[in-house]
């Protein structure tokens, strides 16, 4: 299949290492600056909800972790999926940066989770919700992925057998979001994409939406590192990647 | 005959050849249910609410033991490389050999299962609504199960981390199979997690074949 | 027709081979040898569709060996180090069900007589010894015609009698208009004018 010649750069280890290592501090800039600006905001600005006092601040936090999580995922699945279709090796190399953040970035969420549904559904983890079971079958699915990856001695062979189950599992994301929609869960509805526009004041949205930015942001910054530090890796062998190392050893 | 059936009863022939082995998963069905009461207060009251979970668990876990028969075996002699090159599509090939899995693995196990549910005290009328949804949720165990053999089929010990990545994905199968038959057991309408399980068996069934190939063919690579 | 164009093939770090450029005609034989583990196996695996070179690609015809399907995919026969019998059937079952896979016309039981199996048409394949078994993979060769052989070292615990039947049958498909590459450490077993020879 042809492809544009940006993809051909793109596929291009060196370029786009120039590229991250210009990128990446921008977006880790700007993704702290809006966590810093939006934590403060969210916890010492923002005025306490009518129901649930101050802990409903993990809003600040629990949505966007796990609308993260969900990102890294569909990053990681079509990332695979252009590494398996045109093997292109640094679309693997993309998947296996993204995973390990996904992992994390989900754990967060179900951390953050249960930290909110003890005071306010009385309990550490519900486990019939089914947006918590297809959460938590997120992680597996990167956990899932990272060991499917380990157990092959052909790195070639991981990437593209890891990319199956990757873009197999990519049908848990949309389910995610829409169990709320679909099932009577103890998660409410959506918040964002209700019908009739946003079901929160701009006082608490305007944090809300920051947190997200800054999270988004901060998440493609550690994406954009890991990436750097996995073409080092599949590439150390290589001229440009020995003269890079000599050269920052001068 | 065309090759959907000659690729099934090779397979049942094989199968049937090492009869022995056919008992197996059926043995560590009824010990696995069995362990249970064993670790919980075996009260009537525990039994019939955990019953139908029991049942679903062990069902799932038995089928994982033939896992790697699944092409492990096939690929170590050849056979599965022959399958690649031939006129058949490997899609159709993938069927076949999930299907008589199926026969051989999943429906004993189907049929055991009324007989232990009733050790479990489950109430005859919930009987058929849990015999439908077992034959509605197997046949996409049986893609999951072939998905898993199929990524590890090249790896000497995969068996162990195809459950892992089975496991988590069987999950729904869980949710909506237990939910049906704990409906009927209360004796609601169970229609709406049966729609469910049924979607999905129609959706592996469709796209999970073209992924087993893929995973195949890179495998043997 | 065989074509290939700017094979290379890796493992790993290592170049096995690269600019392999080669083509294959009605009638013609190509020959691989080369020291163990110099890639025989994976060049053979390459032109049959099963393994991706690391650059270059392989046609049959118009269409890339690897996009074959259906009766086209049955043009290319592939003979391996595996014999692909399944243990636990005979070897009238086990070549029966690859005639029927490969919509092969010849008959199954006088084969058996000339690979000099006829006794052991009811054995299970388990029982065969490994020449046994080598000879019954091969007889799949005759039960569907295909178009290309590709045989990696075929004459792998043959005894000479089976040695002089592989290169006879070779023969005798090369003059149907047949096409073969053979990877062999014997290349003079086969003694054939005008083979070409990919020496890894």
């Amino acid at each position: 299949m042809p492809l544009p010649r940006w993809f051909h750069l793109l596929g291009s280890p060196p370029f786009v290492y120039r590229l991250t290592s210009r990128l990446g501090p921008w977006l880790g800039g700007a993704g702290c600056l809006l966590l810093a600006v939006g934590g403060y905001w969210a916890l010492a600005v923002a005025p306490p909800d009518y129901q649930q006092g101050e802990v409903y601040r993990i809003i600040y936090i629990h949505p966007q972790t796990a609308y993260v999580a969900m990102m890294a995922y569909v990053v990681m699945a079509v990332a695979a999926g252009i590494g398996f279709v045109w093997r292109i090796k640094l679309a693997h190399a993309a998947a296996v940066s993204a995973a390990p953040i996904g992992a994390s970035f989900t754990f967060c969420a179900l951390v953050t989770g249960s930290i909110w549904g003890r005071p306010t559904w009385g309990t550490f983890w519900a486990w019939g919700d089914p947006r918590i079971m297809f959460e938590t079958l997120l992680l597996f699915l990167f956990l899932g992925y990272l060991v499917l990856r380990a157990a092959f001695d052909d790195r070639d062979k991981a990437d593209r057998v890891s990319a199956i189950l990757a873009v197999v599992g990519v049908v848990n994301v949309p389910i995610i979001h829409y169990s709320v929609i679909w099932w009577n869960t103890l998660h409410q509805g959506p918040t964002l994409l209700a019908e009739g526009g946003p079901a929160m004041t701009n006082d608490m949205l305007v944090p809300f939406l920051i947190m997200f930015a800054g999270f988004t942001l901060f998440f493609y910054w550690l994406l954009l590192t890991r990436l750097q530090g996995e073409i080092v890796e599949r590439e150390r062998d290589t001229r440009w990647i020995q003269e890079l190392v000599a050269g920052s050893r001068a | 005959m065309n090759a959907f059936s000659t690729i099934v009863l090779r397979d049942l022939r094989v199968a049937f050849r090492r009869f022995s082995e056919l008992a197996n998963p059926l043995l560590f069905f009824v010990i696995v249910v069995s362990l249970f009461p064993l670790a919980l207060s075996p009260t009537a009251d525990v039994l019939r609410t955990v019953g139908t979970g029991v049942l679903w668990v062990s069902a799932l876990l038995s089928s994982l033991l033939t896992l790697d028969a699944l092409f492990r075996g096939d690929a170590e002699d050849g056979s599965l490389e022959q399958l690649l090159l031939s006129p058949v599509p490997l899609g159709l090939a993938v069927l076949a050999k999930i299907a008589a899995h199926w026969l051989v693995t999943v429906l004993p196990l189907m049929c055991l299962v009324p007989l232990l549910a009733a050790t479990f005290d489950v109430p005859a009328r919930a009987l058929p609504t849990l015999a439908f949804a077992l034959l509605l949720a197997t046949p996409t165990l049986s893609v999951l199960v072939g998905l898993g053999a199929a990524l590890t089929v090249s790896l000497k010990r995969g068996g162990s981390i195809a459950g892992l990545l089975i496991l988590p994905l069987a999950g729904p199968l869980l949710i909506f199979g237990t939910r049906a038959t704990d409906l009927s057991v209360n004796g609601e309408a169970t229609a709406a997690p049966l729609y469910l399980l049924a979607a999905l068996a129609a959706f592996a069934l469709s796209l999970g074949p073209a992924a087993i190939a893929a995973a195949l063919r890179v495998g043997l690579e | 027709m065989l074509r290939a164009r700017g094979l290379a093939i890796w493992r790993g770090e290592r170049c096995l081979f690269e600019g392999l450029d080669f083509e294959l005609g009605p009638g013609q034989l190509a020959l691989v040898v080369g020291p163990n583990g110099a890639g025989k196996t994976t060049l053979l695996r390459v032109l049959a569709g099963l393994a991706q070179p690391t650059s270059g690609r392989v046609t049959w015809g118009d269409s890339p060996v690897d996009a074959l399907a259906g009766e086209r995919r049955a043009e290319i026969a592939y003979r391996g180090h595996l014999d692909g019998l399944k243990k636990d059937l005979t070897v009238t079952e086990n070549l029966a069900f690859h005639s029927a896979l490969f919509l092969g016309r010849t008959a199954v039981e006088p084969l058996l007589a000339e690979i000099e199996l006829a006794r052991a048409a009811d054995t299970r394949a388990r029982y065969l010894s490994a020449g046994q078994r080598r000879r019954a993979a091969l007889a799949a060769l005759k039960l569907a015609p295909a178009k290309l052989w590709l045989l990696d070292e075929p004459m792998t615990n043959l005894d000479s009698a089976g040695r002089a039947l592989v290169v006879a049958w070779t023969r005798a498909h090369l003059q149907a208009g047949g096409s073969a590459v053979v990877a062999t450490h014997q290349p003079d077993e086969f003694v054939a004018h005008g083979a070409i020879v990919i020496e890894l």
